[in-house]
């Protein structure tokens, strides 16, 4: 128990002194997991509206395919993205391994199956909801996509917090690619994974509980926004 | 100097249905079916359930595909300009993620003639003025119902298809609608709906389709058919009785 004690005390102590090493290592962590949401929503939020509304041949397999990505082990992702971007690589001319790039990229594999199947899935139920009534309004598929993702927004804000919460705790694909480099690629999990190889448990359980804290407030906000959306009706 | 006509004169009806069939998942739900319907009338289709009703009104909304003969309107086949002349309102009411006054606003936005006055206007008719900001899927039945006409009305059609517009309400917002439904065929809206309240049907309609397994076994003025139907199927279905 002595352990947990001291890590809260340092935890504690981390961030009301505004510990400069610890700042910089969460804001690189926020930074790397919000920037890859953004991108993969702007990716995978298209996407999925595409597999949710149209019927094409192959549709259902690749909902299949992006379903099972969802499970994907991070160190997996992490080592074939480092094979594509390490010098030999096909991507290895770009110079971007062990950079902040290499992480969003990485971070962007494990979310955007994320976005795209839950999305898929959330849009397809309020098509299925809407479609006769907007067939016999003759409104334009366009008008109707709008219609889908307006109203489906909160279901759809649940899922990029669930993708958000899928990044900034990740540590097995951040680590390969982006070698957790002091000042340039250390991020809360990496830091973690580095001082408990160190043997520094309290300074290791002290970042935990920061991240731990990151997550509860998304998690926190995730029921929030669950419970105001059921109680208007709106999912 | 401009030989297009506005739309707002496209009329609908007379509407003229030639040996109708329609199928879902390859199974025949209307089988070879005639009938008329004039202009301005209300008209009300009775039959058992499961006869094809709604089928039947969803494939003059043009939900459903004809697989053979035809549906005209004022002599002209569906088009996407005449569908826009049709507002229905659905036995389960489907009504948006929203609040009962956006809900109204949507067809507003869709629709640049009318505007929020209008919308409030029409909820007033059909009572739900204290409702705007109430999420409409939280209305009871009969409310979703109220406003899933106050929301086709707005729409300001010249055909309104209403399927069983009226089985969740009580008897003051009953009265209520078939009010409205009886001013709205005095400015000249061709109505058709249907009910299994027969009262309601003689009420409200001047004309009477009655059909049973997809077929149309009775086509007559309102009077004639609860008085004396031709048809033994009819005469068991007013009488309460199993059609098999
Ligand atoms: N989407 C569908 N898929 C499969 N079968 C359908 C579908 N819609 C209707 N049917 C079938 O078509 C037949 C007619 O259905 P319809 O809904 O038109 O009946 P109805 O006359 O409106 O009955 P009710 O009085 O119960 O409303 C029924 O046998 C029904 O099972
Ligand atoms: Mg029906």
């Amino acid at each position: 128990m002595n352990i947990l004690l001291e890590a809260f005390q340092q935890s504690f102590h981390l961030v009301f002194n505004f510990d400069k090493d610890l700042f910089e290592i969460l804001f690189l962590s926020l930074r790397v997991s919000l920037v890859s949401l953004l991108l993969s929503c702007l990716i995978g939020l298209p996407l999925g509206t595409i597999l949710a509304i149209k019927n094409f041949w192959f549709r259902d397999s690749i909902l299949i395919i992006f379903n099972t990505m969802m499970g994907l082990p991070p160190v997996v992702v992490g080592l074939i993205v480092y094979i594509i971007i390490s010098r030999s690589g096909p991507l290895g001319w770009m110079g971007i391994l062990y950079t902040p790039t290499a992480m969003i990229i990485a971070q962007m594999i494990l979310i955007i199956p994320i976005i795209v199947s839950l999305s898929a899935q959330i849009i397809e139920e309020i098509q299925l909801e809407y479609k006769n009534l907007f067939k016999s309004l003759v409104i334009s598929s366009q008008d109707a996509v709008k219609a889908y993702l307006f109203d489906a927004r909160y279901s759809i804000l649940t899922v990029m917090l669930a993708g958000f919460g899928r990044a900034i705790s990740e540590v097995g694909a951040v680590i390969i690619v982006g070698g957790n480099i002091d000042h340039l690629t250390r991020v809360m999990t990496t830091s973690i994974a580095l001082e408990t190889s160190k043997g520094n448990l309290s300074l290791a359980l002290a970042l935990g509980i920061i991240l731990l804290l990151i997550a509860l407030t998304v998690n926190f906000l995730l029921i929030r926004l669950k419970i105001t959306a059921k109680r208007k009706s709106y999912v | 100097m401009c030989n297009i006509k506005p739309i707002d004169e496209l009329k609908v009806s007379p509407i003229e249905i030639v040996n109708l069939s329609a199928k879902i998942n390859n199974n025949l739900i209307l089988d070879n079916i005639s009938f008329e319907i004039p202009d301005k009338s209300i008209t009300a289709i009775l039959g058992p359930n499961g006869a094809g009703k709604s089928v039947l009104l969803k494939t003059i909304n043009g939900l459903v595909p004809i697989s053979k003969g035809k549906i005209t309107f004022n002599s002209q086949e569906t088009s996407e300009a005449i569908r826009k002349k049709q507002a229905m309102v659905f036995q389960t009411p489907t009504l948006l993620r929203r609040s009962v006054l956006h809900n109204m606003e949507f067809i507003n936005s869709i629709n640049k003639e009318t505007n929020i006055l209008d919308a409030k206007f029409l909820l007033k008719r059909v009572g739900l003025d204290n409702f705007y900001n109430h999420p409409a899927r939280l209305l009871s039945g009969g409310e979703k119902q109220r406003l899933s006409l106050a929301r086709a009305l707005l729409l300001k059609p010249k055909l309104l298809l209403l399927d069983e517009p009226t089985t969740n309400l009580d008897p003051y917002s009953l009265k209520l609608i078939e009010d409205l439904i009886l001013e709205e065929s005095i400015k000249g809206t061709t109505i058709i709906l249907t009910t299994h309240d027969m009262a309601q049907a003689k009420r409200l309609a001047s004309n009477i389709i009655f059909i049973n397994k997809g077929k149309v076994l009775e086509q007559t003025e309102g009077k004639v058919f609860f008085r004396k139907p031709a048809t033994n199927e009819a005469r068991k279905y007013l009488a309460g009785e199993i059609l098999l």
